[in-house]
């Protein structure tokens, strides 16, 4: 079936026919033409936001909490230059989305034109990959192609940047087009000979430990990895990256590995012999110093993109493909290996690890004049919102405080920003959560200096109608960059102070002037009827002002660049590993 | 280090060579020698790329280079079971007492004189490096005023092609 329409025309139709139905974006000059159909789609809802890089978060947020591809959109120049940091983001999160932007006319392009940046030329490092498109005939194949290379064998932004003449001219639109990508063929069905290889090593091991990072979730392999681990009686960390992609709550469960990992985490992959690596790149954080890292340990390592594996630790045993079928024929080859009567014996290493559990446990410091610790916020608001809500943070202590204190158990529920390290990320990305599931609870997790980067979306959240709670945990400090500055900069606190005590701004009245409500807690007491006033408000946004102790911490630590083995779980205090052994 | 030469099939489209040139910067790895030209297929062109890289961030880079989505295919190419070739164009100070000099070591070293001026003389030559470095520096003594030279390309010897398979990949999508 083919149809005559404009290039716009037929730009809405193909995100139609690729399932999008939310679009976060703002429009201008070079992307109008597309605006314009845009406008009577009865299937695709645009939601204007107030800032580019809320579009591009929020793409992020909809994306992680639906399992599809986001969509934002911008127009040329300096509307395509704030996604940047948002696609950036994605791409080090391997979060799916697709960015669309209006590019000057095609006779403009290279005249250095109002408005023009080369956003395709800006944006090649931090792409999964992106098309300039010039020719109206190439709009709907480029649509299908961006998201198809989005969605499929290591998800990632795909910018897709379309000059104002192509959407203006007239096409003839037919579906589905043939895609033209011959250069693009993921892996995903693992070699069976390095299956038997891995399940032949985790017989063998006597201290093997499950290493899983985010890839997990997005092969949607969290039911595979509970049989996984069940079946093999094997430890099992989760990174930042995959908290709830295997229950918090479950005994095997170790805690979160890396620079603020728990020290039962970081002791099991240090004293490990064996790490089985499903969907994770040992990234800085979690690996140290890496000369020091897992230093006896042996390592299976699966992961669909070939180029993670090796890239930082060698691999043993290597194992290109997706997880959830690298898991289910993991499981498969390991009965087959019990069956046969070769099955690990785990009690020495468990009796190990329970002891660092039990010596070790999560704890905080409380202070003595009665302010509150940001750990006991944390605590509460897990304790009552529960597993079932989405928890989207920003970046710094609050977010180590999230990634510790609140319990996770489902796959997917903790959607923050771990390779960019992006402080602005929760606000827009708790709206794109939200509006991606509405029926859910949605908590963004932020910090004052990281809320005061992205609050702008508070108001497209309340005239949208999209009642996210915001949790602002307020030391009045940018408290990471000040937490090093304590421990590593002899307390000089140089430019860390944001003054926020001052209520300047005051976070109550910005919400109420964005049309949220706005509340504030300042004692331990105060803290459960907040929280449980922020649940009882499901019309508008709500933001609340915890304002808490500007010298609470995060422990443990690992110092950048030194090793695991000299985590601290409190200042100066490391944990004793060899009484256990 | 070793050096590595990398046969690299890619789409012709633009912009893939800044895709392939930035991909190496941006991962901290140095280009000794690129030259890019069109195959024997139209939507197909060929990078040979040199790089200086122990084996194991070659491996890194091979991986790295595979990812992208115009890249169809890399054959690292053996420098015993290939055939490399560089070209030069050099101009030489050359009047009626040394020219002769001059064109004698052209014809030892296989080269060809592509433009003579009463006052210097234009050289091509063909080569592997080793020969193109000593051709260079047997005419050195006569006074080099210009020299160009392309980056290596390379084929690997005996009748295996590394296109077909990827032609048939893009008949498959055509």
């Amino acid at each position: 079936m083919t149809e005559e329409m404009t290039g716009a025309q037929a730009l809405v139709r193909a995100l139609e026919h690729v399932g999008v139905d939310t679009v976060f974006g703002i429009p201008g000059g070079a992307i109008l033409p597309a605006y314009d159909p845009l406008y009577d789609s009865t299937k695709v809802r645009h939601v204007l936001v107030r800032h580019e890089q809320g579009a591009g978060h929020a793409a992020e947020g909809y994306a992680q909490a639906t399992g599809k591809v986001g969509v934002c959109m911008a127009t040329s120049g300096p509307g395509a230059t704030n996604l940047v940091t948002a696609i950036a983001d994605a791409y080090m999160d391997s979060v799916p989305i697709v960015a669309i932007t209006g590019q000057v006319a095609t006779p403009m392009i290279g005249t250095d034109a109002f408005q023009e940046a080369d956003i395709s030329g800006i944006t090649m490092p931090i792409t999964k990959h992106n098309f300039l498109v010039t020719d109206v005939a190439d709009i709907p194949r480029t649509i299908a192609e961006a998201f198809h290379i989005a969605s499929t064998g290591r998800p990632g932004p795909v910018l897709v940047d379309i000059a104002k003449d192509a959407l203006q001219k007239a096409t003839t639109f037919s579906w589905p087009p043939v895609m033209q990508l011959p250069g693009y063929r993921p892996v995903t069905r693992p070699h069976s000979k390095q299956i038997r290889e891995a399940a032949r090593l985790i017989a063998e091991s006597r201290r093997p430990v499950l290493y899983v990072g985010g890839g997990v979730h997005k092969a949607k392999a969290a039911p595979e990895l509970l049989r996984l681990a069940e079946l093999t009686g094997i430890p099992v960390v989760t990174t930042l990256m995959a908290r709830g992609t295997f229950p918090d709550s479950h005994r095997q469960h170790m805690g979160m590995p890396g620079m603020h990992g728990s020290v039962s985490a970081v002791g099991a992959l240090q004293r490990s012999d064996l790490l089985i690596a499903l969907g994770t790149r040992f990234d800085d954080r979690v690996t140290g110093e890496l000369s020091s890292f897992a230093p006896n340990a042996k390592v299976i390592h699966a992961d669909i993109d070939p180029a993670e594996i090796s890239k930082n630790r060698h691999a043993d045993v290597p194992i290109v493909g997706d997880c959830r079928e690298v898991i289910t024929d993991l499981i498969a080859a390991i009965e087959h290996e019990h069956a046969e009567g070769r099955k690990g014996d785990y009690d020495e290493w468990w009796t190990l690890l329970d002891g660092y559990r039990t010596t070790y446990p999560r704890g905080y410091e409380e202070f003595a004049d009665g302010s509150l610790a940001p750990q006991y916020v944390m605590e509460r608001i897990s304790a009552i919102v529960g597993p079932d809500a989405y928890y989207a943070s920003g970046v710094g202590q609050h977010q180590m405080w999230a990634a510790q204190f609140i319990g996770y158990e489902k796959p997917g529920t903790f959607i923050n920003s771990g390779g960019a390290g992006t402080m602005g990320f929760a606000v827009p990305a708790a709206m794109g959560a939200k509006m991606g599931s509405p029926e859910s609870v949605v908590w963004a997790i932020d910090g004052d200096g990281c809320f005061q980067m992205t609050n702008q979306e508070l108001a497209t959240c309340a005239i949208e109608g999209v009642p996210i709670k915001v949790a602002v945990i307020n030391n009045g400090n940018l408290g990471m960059v000040r937490q090093w500055q304590t421990l590593f900069y002899n307390q000089r606190y140089s430019n860390t102070d944001l003054q926020t005590v001052r209520r300047i701004p005051d976070f109550v009245k910005l919400a109420e002037a964005y049309g949220c409500v706005g509340l504030r807690c300042e004692r331990p007491e105060d803290v459960d009827a907040t929280i449980r006033k922020a649940m009882e408000i499901n019309d508008v946004p709500v933001v609340i002002d915890f304002v808490v102790h500007q010298d609470a911490m995060v422990w443990p630590m690992v110092a950048a660049g030194t090793s695991n083995d000299d985590i601290k779980y409190a200042r100066d205090m490391a944990p004793k590993w060899e009484i256990e052994d | 280090m070793s050096t590595h030469t990398l046969s690299v099939l890619v789409e012709n489209k633009p912009g893939v060579l800044a895709r392939v040139a930035s991909l190496f910067s941006r991962r901290g790895f140095n280009i000794d020698s690129l030259a890019v030209g069109p195959t024997e297929h139209d939507d197909i062109s060929r990078m040979t790329i040199v790089v200086s890289v122990e084996e194991l961030p070659l491996e890194q880079v091979t991986k790295q280079l595979n990812k992208l989505v115009n890249v169809l295919k890399i054959v690292e190419l053996d420098t015993v079971q290939s055939v490399q070739r560089e070209l030069m164009l050099i101009k030489v100070r050359t009047d009626a007492d040394s020219r002769s000099h001059v064109l004698e070591l052209v014809n030892l070293f296989r080269a060809r004189c592509v433009d003579v001026a009463p006052d210097a003389v234009t050289i091509e030559v063909t080569g592997t490096l080793d020969k193109l470095e000593a051709f260079v520096r047997v005419l050195e003594p006569y006074g080099i005023k210009e020299l160009v030279q392309s980056g290596m390309v390379a084929i690997g010897r005996g009748a295996r092609s590394i296109t077909d398979r990827s032609l048939r990949a893009l008949d498959r999508t055509a």
